[in-house]
């Protein structure tokens, strides 16, 4: 009776996080693919800019953060579209749970398998683009509060063009307009610190971004998959 | 009474005469007969009150309104900028109303405005930036500033592309409406941010001028002609929607027989 009472308890999360998490390790070439992008991006920057330092510098914060933007892009396309085609999606729709909690596993499994990597990595780029050793903090702040933002509303993109054939462009383009206030914060968070200045308030503005998406994002995310799936 | 009921059985399952009279107009409103035949009344007249006030509103902007003592005769393109941005905001939320109460009341009419809604308000967020444009050429010295109200327009109109592309991307009409419907709704929470903008990365653009609490910072023979030129872009506006919507409505109504008969009369006559 014990376990059939915490199974009614389970809201659906811990189950789709697992099971994500689960799908992720085994498909961990995938995984690696948009940390390998960000990485190999960054590459890109001193050969068409320029290698001096002193120029790496000032653009270092907000390159990086551009291209964190578009490794998450390039990998929220596969949010939903495997469990579209193998039918888990429309499983998950008839399930009696509320639908955002399911949802917010799977965004959950979704940061912990690409936004927390490429914060992790965000320093060593830092490095590379001689970005001054103060704003590496804020840096890995900024993106780790970041990243969960450009997923859960990335979510809510995905969800949308689930079912189109050529989805993932669309997305892209429904996407992009809402990611901009978090890279406008993000990278004031790390220009502020090398500036000297206090780099909290950007941050925290990061924060309440966070709460707000947090909250509605898988709200939007179940309403648009029901419109969709279904099609 | 045949055309009654296949009037009333696309928008609510429940007739009007369930309902107490004060709310017929709201599902008549639902009704796409109801509204082509009605706005096919009203077009007409709106369009002619559109055409004066906006002549008024021109005329009296470049012609009679006094020069500005430092931008001289330049910063008449105003008289179009400023509505334009006006309509491009406003007309978001129309939108974006039009779409909830689309996905609330499940009203297919509404839908239609929406979609309507969106191509024009895109138009007049090109139009304000590109007047935008022109006007800081002599003003600041360049077509393009990186400014935080030139940036936030910028990404009204991607913003308005993206329920356009969602909108043409499904083949499902049912589809389309209610996907653009959510991604609008989600868009809504942009716009605050748009209007905070000014405050937040305040930088080469002016601030607002006009402020419903305050007395306007303008001069009031000039504000006057603008005054009159934002209400001759909400009225142009109005025209604009219901055409389109017409139009709409008569693409997606194109299997219903009333469409048919009018489109046969049209032929014949």
């Amino acid at each position: 009776m014990a376990s059939q009472a915490a199974r009614k308890m389970d809201s659906g999360f811990a189950a789709w996080l697992r099971r994500d998490l689960l799908l992720a390790y085994r498909r961990s070439g995938e995984v690696a693919s948009p940390v390998i992008f960000f990485i190999m991006v960054s590459t890109l920057i001193p050969l068409g800019l320029t290698p001096e330092a002193a120029q790496l510098e000032k653009v270092a914060a907000g390159m990086i953060w551009v291209m964190a933007l578009l490794a998450t892009l390039l990998s929220m396309d596969g949010l939903f579209t495997s469990d579209y085609q193998d039918g888990s999606l429309e499983q998950m729709l008839i399930t009696p749970q509320l639908l955002p909690l399911p949802l917010l596993g799977k965004i959950t499994a979704h940061w912990l398998t690409t936004g927390l990597p490429l914060t992790l990595v965000s320093p060593l780029l830092g490095l590379m683009l001689s970005l001054p050793s103060v704003g590496y903090l804020p840096l890995v702040c900024s993106l780790a509060l970041g990243t969960v933002c450009l997923s859960l509303v990335g979510a809510v993109g995905a969800a949308l063009t689930v079912s189109l054939r050529k989805g993932g462009l669309l997305l892209s383009l429904l996407v992009m307009p809402f990611y901009m206030p978090v890279i406008i914060f993000g990278t004031a968070t790390v220009s502020y610190a090398v500036d000297g200045l206090n780099w909290l308030p950007p941050l925290a503005i990061l924060g309440a971004m966070f709460a707000a998406s947090v909250a509605l994002c898988p709200l939007a995310a179940a309403g648009a998959l029901r419109v969709t799936a279904s099609n | 009474m045949s055309w009654l009921s296949d009037k009333f059985s696309s928008t609510l399952s429940g007739g009007p005469s369930k309902e107490s009279p004060s709310w017929q107009w709201f599902y008549r409103l639902g009704s796409p007969r109801w509204f082509y035949q009605r706005s096919g009344q009203w077009l007409p007249w709106l369009s002619l009150v559109a055409l004066l006030v906006l002549a008024t509103g021109l005329v009296w902007g470049l012609a009679f309104a006094p020069e500005d003592a430092k931008q001289g005769n330049s910063f008449r393109i105003i008289y179009i900028h400023v509505p334009a941005a006006f309509l491009a905001q406003s007309g978001y939320f129309i939108m974006a109303i039009a779409g909830a109460i689309g996905l609330i009341w499940k009203m297919k009419m509404s839908y239609m405005v929406m979609k309507a809604a969106a191509p024009i308000g895109a138009v007049l967020t090109f139009i304000a930036l590109f007047t935008g444009a022109v006007w800081g050429k002599p003003t600041w010295g360049a077509y393009w500033v990186w400014d935080a109200r030139i940036t936030s327009m910028l990404i009204l109109l991607f913003l308005y592309a993206g329920v356009m592309a969602l909108q043409y991307a499904y083949h499902s009409v049912d589809a389309a409406s209610r996907a653009s419907a959510i991604l609008a709704l989600v868009g809504t929470v942009n716009i605050p941010i748009i209007n905070k903008s000014v405050d937040w990365w305040y930088t080469l653009h002016q601030p607002a001028t006009i402020k419903l609490t305050s007395a306007p910072s303008m001069h009031m023979d000039m504000f006057m002609p603008l005054l009159v030129m934002i209400v001759g872009f909400y009225l142009f506006y109005a025209v604009a929607l219901i055409l389109h919507t017409r139009n709409e409505i008569l693409r997606r109504e194109r299997k219903t027989s009333w469409v048919r008969e009018l489109v046969t009369a049209k032929a014949g006559g």
